[in-house]
């Protein structure tokens, strides 16, 4: 075991269909930039097949854990194998997604290893040496400044709150392997099946633009006015979380995080206020037109335009004039 | 099967978070509060499992709490066989705090559950507020059980249940959890049944709620907290004025300039 304090930042890297994903090198990229401050080194722990190691050529030391049951992602498995990982290798911060991962595990890491942790983190800095994180909370609403003191710490990282380029270099890693903790053979969970996702009925991140609604609609018997302007337009209705865990929409709808990515050339956002997890799914298209009768609603610091003019309002007028 | 579910109000976000005047907190006194959307899907999928299988559902919130009367009434009133409000025993609390941290909530909970012990514990995958780590990872870690979070369905199977569990883009695995086990909860299989007023006055006048104090071991999340703020804005939208109709010809002209309407 090494005892000795580290100015190592280590990431957890995901993958799926032996692919890392982009997630990881956008925390590869910052690792090096908190690493390089601390004096240490950047480290991934690769949990699962050995060979991705190959695609991780921004860290400066791969660990390697293999076991069957880190194929794919398993809440237990992967918990106890980084904790093994974290017991031999003494990071001083450890990063995970702020996404399934990050929310499934840090947590519980934290009281494991006895670590703080921050969530929703938009940004990080070394300050004389202590490790101090900037957290996106009450849906992006506040930010709250904290720094994480001792020895180790924790951060569950926002999608693209760094750049992914910077963590895709082509060096090559010292690939240091750790045995797998006996518990990943007594395992009190078993993955079953894999599910991709549903193609559903169309492919909202293939639109040219996209009318897309949320809490701000209320219920489901106003889902018809914003379906009739999608309707007008000739574009899919999309929605932000709350809407499509509603049942209001379908989840293939669903932009965001946990949904999909887009970037069509005009997004409409109709009464969503803008949560980082929102954000990071449509930031990238082309114009953003954002309608929430909160001023202060963050939508606002990414859109091009804006109105504060109620939803309820504006559609009927919108329907009106382009029928006309 | 007992089935418990811890459950607590946030802020309601749909109004401007006021911070004390010292920058380190959010001001109780000024914002609404009302129930955690996950944990209404919490209960939701809870509430569906006693549909099913009879279990006994267990609504539970802390005394310290914001409006945690009303969130536990609620839950009696949409189907909970029982409600538990939990009260520090010790000063471990922090007193006039808007928000208590994670780790210290489930240290708490954590004392309830140790003295009553749940088949399953189901909660929402997360706070709006919840800064220093979510709830069911870290309740899980404290009472050393198995866990999965961002779950989408949960169904028993004997001594276990299988949950599925949901990934970026709308990937998902099923799991197979032994239980004791603790389910973080991102959406029911269904949206959250809703509780008529009258039903939850009915709880309300029946009394229901049970209070417990719990003596929890000292918790510290470690975690300092320098200030909160409003976010700067980096960029700001450019405000279209006038009324609905003036608003609608503007944004009219924007699609019409892409293409996007004709004419």
């Amino acid at each position: 075991m090494n005892d000795e304090v580290s100015g190592n930042v280590m990431v957890l890297a995901e993958h799926t269909g032996m692919q890392v994903s982009e997630g990881t090198y956008e925390l590869v990229g910052k690792a090096r930039e908190l690493a390089s401050a601390l004096g240490g080194e950047t480290e991934v722990a690769l949990l699962g097949p050995r060979e991705l190691a190959g695609q991780l050529g921004g860290a400066d030391i791969v660990v390697s854990v293999e076991h069957p049951a880190l194929e794919e992602y398993l809440p237990e498995a992967y918990e106890q194998a980084l904790l093994e990982v974290l017991a031999r290798r003494s990071p001083r911060l450890l990063m995970m997604s702020n996404a399934t991962i990050g929310l499934d595990l840090g947590a519980a890491l934290s009281v494991r290893w006895d670590a703080p942790l921050a969530s929703y983190v938009s940004a990080l800095e070394i300050e004389g040496g202590a490790v101090t994180a900037t957290a996106k909370i009450l849906g992006g609403k506040v930010l709250a400044e904290v720094e994480l003191p001792g020895e180790r710490g924790i951060v569950t990282v926002l999608g693209s709150a760094f750049s992914a380029g910077e963590g895709q270099l082509a060096l090559t890693p010292e690939v240091v392997d750790v045995a797998p903790p006996a518990g990943l053979d007594a395992l009190r969970m078993s993955l079953r099946q894999l599910f991709e996702a549903d193609s559903g009925d169309l492919d909202i991140s293939a639109a040219d633009m996209l009318v897309s609604v949320g809490r701000g609609i209320e219920s489901s018997d106003n889902m018809a006015i914003v379906q009739e302007l999608a309707d007008v337009l000739g574009v899919p209705l999309s929605a932000s979380r709350p809407v499509v865990d509603a049942g209001w929409l379908p989840k293939t709808r669903q932009v965001g995080q946990s949904g999909l990515k887009v970037k069509p050339r005009v997004y409409l956002a109709l009464g969503i206020s803008g949560a980082p997890e929102h954000l990071e799914g449509m930031r990238n298209a082309e114009l953003i037109i954002a309608c929430n009768t909160d001023p202060g609603a963050p939508i606002f610091g990414i859109a091009h335009y804006g109105t504060t003019v109620d939803l309820f309002d504006l559609v009927p007028e919108l329907v009106d004039k382009i029928r006309a | 099967m007992r089935i418990v579910v811890p459950m607590r109000a946030v802020p309601d976000l749909v109004e401007e978070i006021e911070l004390t005047a010292d920058g380190t907190g959010i001001d109780r006194e000024y914002l609404t509060f009302v129930l955690s959307e996950w944990d209404a899907q919490a209960l939701e999928e809870a509430l569906l499992l006693k549909d099913a299988s009879g279990a006994e559902v267990v609504a539970v919130g802390l005394a310290d709490d914001p409006e945690i009367d009303q969130v536990l009434y609620t839950a009696l009133a949409k189907g909970a066989d029982a409600a538990v409000k939990i009260a520090a025993a010790s000063a471990a609390g922090s007193p006039g705090s808007a928000v208590i941290p994670t780790a210290e909530r489930a240290a708490l909970l954590a004392g309830y559950l140790a003295a009553q012990p749940a088949d399953l514990v189901i909660t929402g995958v997360q706070a709006a507020d919840d800064l220093d780590g979510q709830l069911p990872s870290t309740l899980a870690a404290l009472l050393d059980l198995p866990h999965a979070s961002v779950v989408v369905s949960v169904e028993t199977d004997g001594g276990s249940v299988t949950v599925r569990q949901e990934f970026a883009g709308g990937r998902s695995h099923e799991l197979q959890v032994r239980m004791p086990a603790v389910i973080g909860v991102q959406s029911a299989r269904q949206a959250p049944r809703y509780a008529p007023i009258t039903r939850i006055r009915q709880a309300q006048q029946a009394g229901g709620l049970t209070e417990l104090a719990v003596s929890p071991p000292p918790a510290g999340d470690g975690l300092v907290l320098r200030r909160m703020h409003r976010p700067e804005a980096t960029g700001h939208a450019e405000m279209l004025t006038g009324g609905a109709g003036d608003v609608a010809d503007q944004i009219v002209g924007l699609l019409r300039a892409r293409g996007l309407v004709k004419g």
